[in-house]
Formats: structure tokens, sequence, C-alpha cells
């Protein structure tokens, strides 16, 4: 189980930079695509320049988050109350 | 004789007063927020007039910020200040301000009256609201978690999950009293500020019974002690064993959870009411009979995640709503099809006027009602625009759809989103414990409301947004009706990734001991 934990870390890192690279691409195409119809550009400009600083600090959180799994950091979760005092 | 999380006895009514304290004022703060949300158009029109750019800008930027950006800051500055100088305090300050900004929200004069600045002044207060709203939640959580007896914290937390529910359950129910007591154009004119109004007094009222209370033992405890933490924020975010607590809880429980519960509430909610075009009280009334019939439930997930553990119940209400949302949808989404009902010929009608402009230009406005056998009536309302110069080019009809459901469609679509509202409880009813016993007491505010506000107010919150643009997106001319089900990625999506995730790393076994 430890392993499998492990190795899903990778898959972590990797959705969260695919999701940001994905973001970042379909931000383009969909403000160029406005831009030339000129139609709710506004609208397409304000929904981008929100949703990317809003999900690319949680993605590089979910990349962290792989990384600790990676390294076994989950392997046992043992919470406050049970470390030793 | 029940044992507190602090070994100390609390009296089952002692412990319901602080149930009640801190229920009641969560509540209100959830309609203080819920009302802007479910009078978004009525403001759009009075505060943020389309054809003026910065007006449409704000009103995008005051949906959008204070509902979502803001919400995780208003966690990190009361979580703070929670952790340093008590939990009671703190969610009092978080009730004055929510309550304070909704009552200022209510009595703002409209564009027409003081220009720019009315979106402007309308702004500042919804970022106000939903910082205060970010600061809330954790605090409530927490001080009841704090009160609860061990091997029951589930159940009386679960209290606070009802909130939410009823909060919206609540604006619904005012907003429609005040629409029927003083009519549809007076509500639309000025009738859409009493909701913001009223709430100064149940604010009065909730700030009083918040003041009688004591502050939370585990709390008072270690301040006693000097235990105190000095920066809860570093110690949350820059020490390394509590922050892959923090991240482990927003990965593998709160961003699947928030995903459910704003699809169960308020997607299915848009779904209804734009994709569907089912008439706006119907749409209303049905929700409010979901939610009655479904909030109990938030208590009996809430009592059995102390028997069989969080991690099964959460993980079972993701699996659900993830195997059964396209099925639910497209039963709904059947009742709006009015091409497989037989319609009554002879009971239908249409009518067609003509409005001629100053300019020569003329509207003509045809409506046409259909009745069907099933006891569904649709009326279509087209517009069409001639213009007199017809050198411009032509303007683009426009058609609106206003379905009314059978009495038998009424239900079963009642039934479909009670069903998700039951999802909406397995999440959600077991999720204060689990995140209250994830973290220690002296940075336990901080560290939980922040994965809260990301996953609920991001995750969760941007769900009808999304959800309606990928549809949106989906309309071409090869199919201009679009994909009506192809929102239902998004919170599927998400919450498969949440739920793997949950299932490969979180612990079943609860935490009991709180006191660490």
């Amino acid at each position: 189980m430890n392993s499998l934990k492990r190795l899903s870390g990778f898959i972590w890192i990797a959705l969260g930079v695919a999701a940001v690279y994905m973001m970042a691409s379909q931000a383009g195409t969909e403000i160029s695509a406005a831009a030339a119809a000129n139609k709710a550009v506004l609208d397409t400009k304000m929904f981008w320049y929100i949703i990317i600083p809003i999900f690319a600090p949680i993605m590089a959180g979910l990349c962290l988050f792989g990384w600790y799994a990676w390294k076994g950091e989950y392997d046992v979760i043992v919470r406050d109350s049970e470390h030793p005092k | 004789m029940t044992s507190s999380s602090t070994s100390e006895p609390m009296e089952k009514k002692g412990l319901m007063k602080v149930i009640t304290a801190s229920s009641v004022g969560t509540l209100i703060e959830w309609y203080d927020f819920y009302i802007y949300g479910a009078m978004s158009v009525i403001i759009a029109r009075q505060f943020f007039p389309q054809d003026n750019p910065t007006a449409a800008f704000l009103a995008a930027l005051a949906t959008f910020a204070a509902g979502f950006v803001v919400r995780p800051f208003g966690a990190l500055v009361f979580g703070r200040i929670g952790d340093i100088i008590g939990r009671k305090y703190t969610f009092l300050l978080t009730l004055l301000l929510m309550g304070g900004s909704t009552f200022a929200i209510g009595l703002i004069p409209g564009y027409a009256s003081i220009g720019i600045w009315a979106p402007i002044l309308i702004l500042l207060l919804r970022f106000v609201q939903g910082l205060a709203l970010g600061g809330e939640y954790g605090g409530a959580a927490t001080y009841v978690a704090e009160h609860s007896p061990v091997g029951r914290r589930g159940y009386f937390t679960a209290y606070i999950q009802t909130t939410a529910t009823l909060g919206f359950f609540l604006s619904l129910g005012v907003i429609l009293t005040t629409r029927k007591t003083v009519g549809v154009e007076a509500f639309n004119d000025w009738g859409w500020r009493i909701p913001f109004i009223v709430s100064i007094f149940l604010i009065a009222v909730s700030v009083y019974i918040r003041l009688k209370m004591a502050e939370s033992p585990l709390f008072a405890k270690i301040k006693k002690e000097g235990k105190v933490s000095a920066n809860p924020l570093k110690e949350s975010f820059a020490n390394k064993r509590n922050l892959k607590m923090v991240l482990l809880a927003l990965f593998a429980a709160v961003m699947g959870q928030g995903v459910v519960w704003y699809t169960g509430q308020f997607y299915a909610q848009t779904f209804i009411e734009r994709t569907m075009s089912v008439e706006f009280e119907q749409v209303r009334y049905l929700l409010c009979f979901s939610i009655l019939a479904a909030t109990p439930f938030f208590l009996v997930f809430g009592a059995w995640s102390d028997k069989i553990g969080r991690k099964t119940i959460m993980l079972a209400g993701m699996l659900l709503a993830i195997v059964t949302y396209r099925p639910i949808y497209k039963m709904m989404y059947s009742y709006s099809d009015v091409k497989t009902r037989t319609e009554i010929t002879e009971r239908g009608s249409k009518g067609v006027a003509v409005a001629v402009a100053a300019n020569g230009d003329s509207t003509i406005t045809t409506t046409t009602v259909a009745a069907y056998t099933d006891g569904s009536t649709l009326k279509t309302v087209k517009k069409e625009v001639k213009l007199a110069d017809v050198s411009k080019p032509a303007v683009k009809p426009e058609t609106t759809k206003t379905l009314w459901l059978s009495s038998g469609g009424f239900w079963m679509i009642a039934f479909l989103v009670f069903i998700q509202i039951i999802y909406v409880t397995m999440v959600y009813g077991p999720i204060a414990a689990f995140l209250v016993e994830l973290f220690p007491t002296r940075i336990r505010y901080t560290s939980m409301s922040l994965p809260y506000h990301i996953g609920n107010g991001i995750f969760g919150g941007l769900t009808p947004f999304i959800a309606t643009r990928l549809f949106d997106a989906s309309i071409t001319a090869e199919n201009p009706g679009g994909d009506p089900y192809v929102g239902l990625w998004y919170p599927i999506l998400i919450a498969s990734v949440c739920f793997i995730i949950g299932l490969l790393y979180l612990p079943n076994k609860n935490d009991e001991d709180m006191n660490d």
C-alpha cells in the first residue's frame, strides 16, 4: 500500500503541472478567439485573469502534496495527539 | 454525564446552548451571503448597468472575488485572530462585519442616484462579506467541537453543518415571501432591499446570544497554560508536519466535498432554471422542499461518522455523486423535453403584438402558450426587431422560454434534487469533525479554515460558473441546443481525483483526543 501511495505522488505532481498548462493554453485560445470575434472580450479576460491566479497556487499545492507523498510523508498519518509530547 | 473534550463534564443543556449560539450566528451569516447571489440579477440592474464597462467589470469582480478569492483570505485573517485572542470574540467580530455590510447593501442608493460610487460601494461591502464568511465557519465549527463530548463530535458539529443549507433555505423563503407581499414590480424596484435590511435584526439577536457564551474550554486551557501560538500562520503553513495535513485535508476531502455541495444545491438550481427553463417560483419551491426534507440527514451522517469513521461516509457520498450525477440530470432534463409530450392543441394560444418606436423600428412580440396532457405548460416569447433603416445589420431575434412543470414533474425533480442534497449531507455532515481532529488546538482555527474555504469557495463555488461555461461552449452551429450534461464533467472530475486521493491516503480512525 505504501508503494502505491508513493508512486501515486508522481501522478499528483504531473496532474498539477498539466492543469496549469491546460488552463494557460485554454485562456490564450479563448481570449484570442474573443478578440478576433470582438465578442465578450472583457468577460473572457476577466474570467481567465481571475481563474489562473487562483488555481495556479492551488495546483502548486497539489504538486507539493505529490512530492510529500512520493517522499513517504503520508505512509503513516500521525495526528498531533498521537505525537510523543 | 458525558465527558467533554477537556475531560470535564459538560451538561447536555449547556452543550445545546453552545450549539444554538454558534449555529444561529453561522446560519445568519450564510443567509446574508446567499441573498446577494439570489438577487444578483436585480442588483446588477440597480448598480451595474451593462452599458457602462467599468460597472460591468465591477459586477463580475463582486461576484467572483468576494465569493471565491476573498474567503480564503478571511480564513487566514480571522483564523489567526481566533488562534491568538480566542474563538468567541473572533466569530462575534465576523458576525458584526457580515451583518453590518449586508444591512448597508440594503441602504445604498442605486447607480441612477450616485453614479459609479454605487457599484464601488457594493463591491467593497461584498469584499467585507467574503472576508467575514471566511472567518466565521472555522470559528463556529472549532467552538462546537471543542465543547463536544468524546465519541459524539461528528453528531454535535453536524448542527453547524446544517446552517449553510438552512441559511440558503431562509434566504429563499424571505425572498419569496417579500416578493409575494409587495408584488413582483415593487420587489424589483425597491422590495429587494427588505431581505438585506431584515438582516440587522437577525444579527442583533445572534450577537446578544453569542455575547453570553464563554470561551472554548480547550482554548481557555492553553491560554491559561501560556501555550497560545504567537504566529499561527507560520506554524500552520511553514511547518511541514502541519502543512502536509493542510494539503491532505484539501485534496483528500474538502475539494471533493466542495464540488458535491455546490452541484447539489447550486448547480442544480442553475440547471433547472437556465437549461430546463423552469419558472422562477417553481424552482425555488422545489428547492425549499428538497432542502427541508434532506437537512436532518446532516445529523444522521454526522452521528454515524462517530461510529464508522468520517472517511467511509464522505467517500461513499463522493462515489455516489460521481456515478449517478449524469443519470440524475438526464432524468431531470427529460421533464423539460416537450417533444416527448402530447400537446392539447385546443388549450394552446398564440398572440402577436407590434410596437413601433419613434425612430420607426418595430418590435414584433409573438407569445405562444402550449399545454400538454401531463399538465405541464410551455410559454415561448419571441421578439423580433424590424429596423426602419434597412441598411443597418439585422437584429437577431430573441426567444425566451418558461416551463411550468406538471405536479408529477415538480415532485419528481424535487426528489432528484433531494437525492443530490443527501450526497451533500454525506460529504458535508462529518467534515467539521474531520477537520478539527486533524489539527492541534493552538493553530486549529487557522489550519482548518484555509483548506475549507479553498475547497468550498474556490473548487465548489466555481462549479455553477464553470459548468455553465462548459455548456455555453458546447453550443455550436451543428448543435444549437448544446450538450446539457457537459457541465457535470467538472464536479465529476474533481470529485473523482479527490475520491482516489482520499481512498489512498486518509485514515478512517477518528482522533478522539483533541486536547493537543
